[in-house]
């Protein structure tokens, strides 16, 4: 079964790539040469997604399902362990843990979020969130001298471990009420016979572990603690590549139970709850938070009601404006985190006012974090903004007009907190001496902003591979073959 | 006619503004200069649209671009064009542009390049305003203008600026997202009555909206207007926001006749029934805007201030204007929104300099001022008779033809509005008047006010383009009517055949 190869490629190149690693870092123990091969790896990888985005299939046994949407979030994943490896290196190396095992370990992250998103049998997919959830615990703990970095790591390994209990259990009672393993088999179990109240307890158990790594209320306590205790670059990683890999991840499943989900009332309203409760808890933690790594934590908590509002509406449209959420928030946020890594790496500064001045001293360094803060925030024309339109006009589509609602009104108030770290950077004189900065890395900030800021003009041509994208996610009996 | 021209125009400033960033930082004398010319080319820009600007015909210099903007299944694009509602303002708003760039030449030493990168962006904002005829173009450059706007009064403005901006930004995008929502129903609204999801306002023109989906419509977006014009009582950042800008805040004066031009491209007509129904209500804020105004400037120990809430005043007669459906009326209305631009603009900007000579702008502090700063006083005083309606000046006729078409307004039923907002061109005399005794009358009395010099050549140069205006439209108001006199015409037959065959429908 050539086809197989062909179809799951990246994922391959990707575990291969990570195999690679491992074996360069324990010949040759050089930190900076296994972190290049690292961005090799993911470049690598982007590439093979990027040429093999028409290829669609389901690959090893009805394993895997691989198609556009795949790919999609393949690419989203291997920008987000770029950017991030690439702004780790000055901060590791202020913090004394520069070893080479942190770029394996994020690699290792990444191939686990590959499987994820591309699982189409219950198995893969537990294998591929413990494959990336495991390697993030360790992330989460690398600075081992650090009492907060080793809480961190307890913290989110015994609540995620709980979390993955919940999600087993829940496999197993899928398991056990339709017999099949399967998610598009389910599907049709399902169809033919009826939802039991075993498959729904099951369902909701499985929902549970997803909401849980994507911290929605009321599963989000581990997140500020987790976020403020790890490594910022590591933070920005577990944000961004991860919170992207569950989603993808959720909206496959739904995806799959599309008709059950549709004809069910009580999931469309427990699901945008959830999404109330999150934008809304989100938003006001994060206004009393003085420390940016918290402030980033609860926004973080934040973004993921609003995308939370496009699985809500349970059409293609939210679908597609998730994904397109996902990768403008993958740089916005990797772009925030790495300036909070940045500046705190050199002189550990973590609160909002210690950014006073920045304007003066690194315009082009505050410029974007300006816009970085400007499009988590969203206002137009950044990408945020679009991100934002995208799920919140499926809202509406989907008659859901009071949602989408309370969602720009909780963004409303996101605005505030946000600008606090923008007033301090342009409004205030410095205090104290001049912050400093290496002139490269502000020019990668600026970049990534570019990006963000081109994302918010010229969305058509990603929204038009998101639409096409979910097409293969939207068919379940598809076999392909 | 599909042609570029027009686009060329609105992103001029923003393409204009990138060298910017290639100039020596510590120099501002490179950076204004550069700015000024490029504010003037944008200039002659608009006036040649303005001369080409057929007023007989609807939209002009029309031009779109990136057809479905946001995916193929919303029928979202680039549209852009000018008709007599928005030519006018679209003009005087690249007129303002140098006059602030001149007006705020001394002001602005510290980071120059920034601050004429930010004034840039904004132009490019405003006329992208004026002339956007897609609901999402025209929100993508609403919101954009938050952006440069906050930069402009937080970090070039007075002491307490960081506050007045991010108070200005929230209230702006509370209100602005709300109209997204707006947005959003009434693009999915067209589509289920036949046809696409779609933001085109060509398109959303021709559909019959049916009253209860108009009534929630109109507020959504009306909203968003009412605390940008400021309407009474969504009015409290003004006075925060006029006291701490920075003397460009005379584009404040600009800003808030977007919301007011808004209010008839977009509440009155794709809600007219509705429009017509609240008439009366949005009316009667409007007066009360007017008086309230007029009282609590009275009060104002600040100059400012004061200024700030004689333009919540002057406001509520644009929309008294707008919203007693009268052809007079409105075309009063228009008159009105330039007028109070360039009244309350010299307004602010003289007060602007005699900040930066004074340090202070406390009525209590200043006297006698006529003796040593002649040709201020000369300004001050003509732009003071301009705001309160003398007849020769810009005011009188705006506020002359809002009344009269409010009188006369059958929509309204009572000529009680325009009577009790009569009352509020009194009351203008009032409060104006007694600052200017303040300030310029009597003795001489402090030392610091002695040492006060008279404005410079450039400030004359700046008050004297704005006096020209405000005696131009004062003497010969045709030329500035006949450019709104069909497209006013044209928004009056519309509302009332539009309402009238829905009172039929019933």
């Amino acid at each position: 079964m050539p086809n197989d190869y062909l179809l799951s490629l990246p994922i391959l190149a990707a575990a291969g790539w990570s195999v690679l690693l491992i074996i360069l870092e324990a010949m040759l123990s050089r930190a900076a040469l296994t972190r290049v091969f690292a961005m090799l790896g993911f470049a690598l990888v982007g590439g093979l997604s990027v040429i093999g985005f028409p290829l669609q299939g389901l690959a090893f046994s009805e394993m895997l399902r691989i198609g556009g949407f795949q790919h999609f979030a393949n690419i989203i994943f291997c920008l987000s362990g770029l950017l991030v490896v690439a702004l780790s290196e000055k901060y590791l190396d202020d913090e004394n843990v520069h070893y080479g095992e942190y770029y394996i370990v994020a690699f290792i992250s990444v191939v686990g979020m590959m499987l994820l998103a591309a699982a189409a049998n219950m198995a893969i997919l537990f294998i591929g969130l413990e494959m990336m959830s495991i390697a993030l615990y360790v992330l989460a703990g690398l600075m081992r001298r650090d009492v907060r970095s080793n809480e961190a790591a307890m913290k989110y390994f015994l609540l995620g471990a709980f979390a993955s209990g919940l999600l087993l259990y829940g496999i197993s009672l899928i398991y056990g009420a339709t017999g099949e393993l399967a998610l598009h088999k389910i599907a049709i179990a399902i169809q033919t016979g009826s939802a039991s109240m075993l498959f729904w307890i099951g369902f909701g158990l499985l929902i549970t572990g997803f909401l849980f790594k994507i911290s929605a209320v009321p599963f989000h306590q581990w997140t500020p603690d987790v976020y403020d205790g790890s490594p910022t670059p590591a933070a920005a990683f577990m944000s961004t590549g991860a919170k992207a890999a569950a989603f993808s991840a959720l909206i496959v499943v739904v995806t799959n139970f599309s008709t059950l989900l549709q004809n069910s009332p009580t999931w469309s309203l427990v699901i945008s709850s959830i999404a109330l409760a999150t934008m809304v808890v989100g938003n006001i933690a994060a206004l009393a938070q003085e420390n940016l790594k918290r402030m980033l934590a609860y926004s973080s908590v934040a973004h993921a009601g609003y995308m939370l509002v496009g699985i809500a509406a349970a059409t293609p449209d939210g679908y597609s404006g998730i994904m397109f959420y996902t990768l403008v928030y993958t740089l916005m946020n990797i772009g925030a985190f790495g300036v909070v890594a940045l500046l705190e790496s050199k002189e550990n500064l973590l609160l909002a006012s210690d950014y006073a001045g920045l304007f003066k001293h690194r315009p082009m360094l505050a410029g974007a974090m300006a816009v970085f803060m400007l499009s988590l925030a969203g206002v137009p024309p950044l990408g945020g903004f679009i991100g934002k339109y995208k799920v919140f006009a499926a809202a509406v589509d989907a008659k859901l007009t009071w949602l989408a609602l309370a969602g720009v009104l909780a963004s409303a108030v996101s605005a505030y907190y946000y600008l606090r770290v923008v007033y301090f950077m342009f409004m205030r004189d410095p205090v104290g001496e001049a912050i400093s900065a290496p002139a490269t890395s502000s020019l990668a900030f600026a970049l990534i902003a570019v990006a963000v800021v081109l994302l918010g003009v010229f969305p058509t041509e990603i929204l038009r591979i998101t639409d096409a994208a979910l097409k293969f996610a939207q068919l379940p009996t598809q076999t392909g073959f | 006619m599909e042609s570029s021209v027009l686009s060329l125009v609105i992103f001029l400033p923003f393409l204009l503004s990138f060298p910017l960033f290639s100039f020596n930082r510590a120099q501002h004398g490179t950076a204004r200069w550069y700015a000024l010319l490029s504010s003037l080319l944008v200039f002659a820009g608009a006036l040649y649209l303005a001369l080409q600007f057929n007023p007989s015909s609807g939209f002009q210099f029309e031009h779109t671009a990136l057809q479905n903007w946001l995916g193929d299944s919303m029928d979202v694009k680039y549209s852009v064009a000018l008709d007599g509602t928005s030519m006018l303002l679209f003009a005087f708003a690249a007129f303002m542009f140098p006059v602030v760039v001149l007006g705020s030449w001394e002001r602005v030493t510290t980071n120059a390049r920034e601050y004429y990168f930010f004034l840039l962006m904004l132009e490019t904002c405003i006329l992208g305003i004026f002339s956007a005829v897609d609901l999402f173009l025209y929100y993508m450059f609403w919101e954009a203008m938050l952006i440069p706007m906050y930069f402009l009064i937080g970090v070039w403005g007075g002491n307490g600026r960081g506050d007045a901006a991010t108070k200005f930004f929230i209230y702006m995008l509370t209100a602005s997202l709300v109209m997204l929502i707006g947005i959003l129903s009434l693009g999915y609204i067209s589509r289920e009555m036949g046809g696409t999801f779609t933001t085109d306002y060509h398109k959303l023109l021709q559909l019959e909206l049916p009253l209860s989906v108009q009534n929630i419509l109109f507020w959504l977006f009306g909203l968003s207007f009412f605390v940008k014009a400021p309407l009474f009582p969504l009015h409290t950042w003004a006075a925060d926001v006029y006291s701490e800008s920075p003397t460009g805040a005379v584009l404040t004066g600009v800003l808030l006749k977007m919301a007011t031009y808004a209010l008839i491209r977009f509440n009155v007509m794709l809600f007219p029934t509705a429009s017509a129904n609240f008439a009366p209500l949005v009316c009667t804020l409007a007066v009360v805007a007017i008086i309230y105004g007029a009282l609590v400037a009275m009060s104002q120990p600040n100059a400012k201030r004061l200024l700030a809430f004689s333009s919540v005043s002057h406001l509520g007669f644009i929309v008294l204007g707008i919203f007693s459906f009268t052809q007079e009326a409105l075309q009063g209305a228009m008159i009105l929104m330039v007028n109070s631009g360039l009244t309350t603009g010299l307004l602010l900007m003289l007060v602007g300099w005699l900040e930066e000579r004074r340090g202070d702008v406390r009525l209590s502090e200043f006297g006698g001022l006529k003796k040593n700063m002649p040709m201020f006083s000369a300004a001050f005083l003509i732009a003071t008779f301009a705001s309160i309606g003398l007849p020769g000046l810009s005011g009188f006729i705006g506020e002359f033809l809002t009344l009269s078409g409010a009188f006369k307004s059958t929509t309204l039923q009572t000529g009680l509005y325009a009577m009790l907002a009569a009352l509020g061109v009194i009351l203008s005399a009032a409060y104006m008047l007694p600052m200017v005794q303040k300030i310029f009358t009597g003795e001489l009395t402090s030392e610091r006010n002695a040492a006060l010099s008279d404005l410079t050549p450039r400030e004359i140069l700046v008050a004297a383009l704005l006096v020209a205006m405000i005696i131009w439209i004062g003497v010969a108001p045709n030329s500035f009517l006949k450019l709104s006199e069909t497209s006013s015409q044209a928004v009056i037959e519309f509302v009332t055949q539009k309402s009238a065959s829905q009172a039929l429908a019933k």
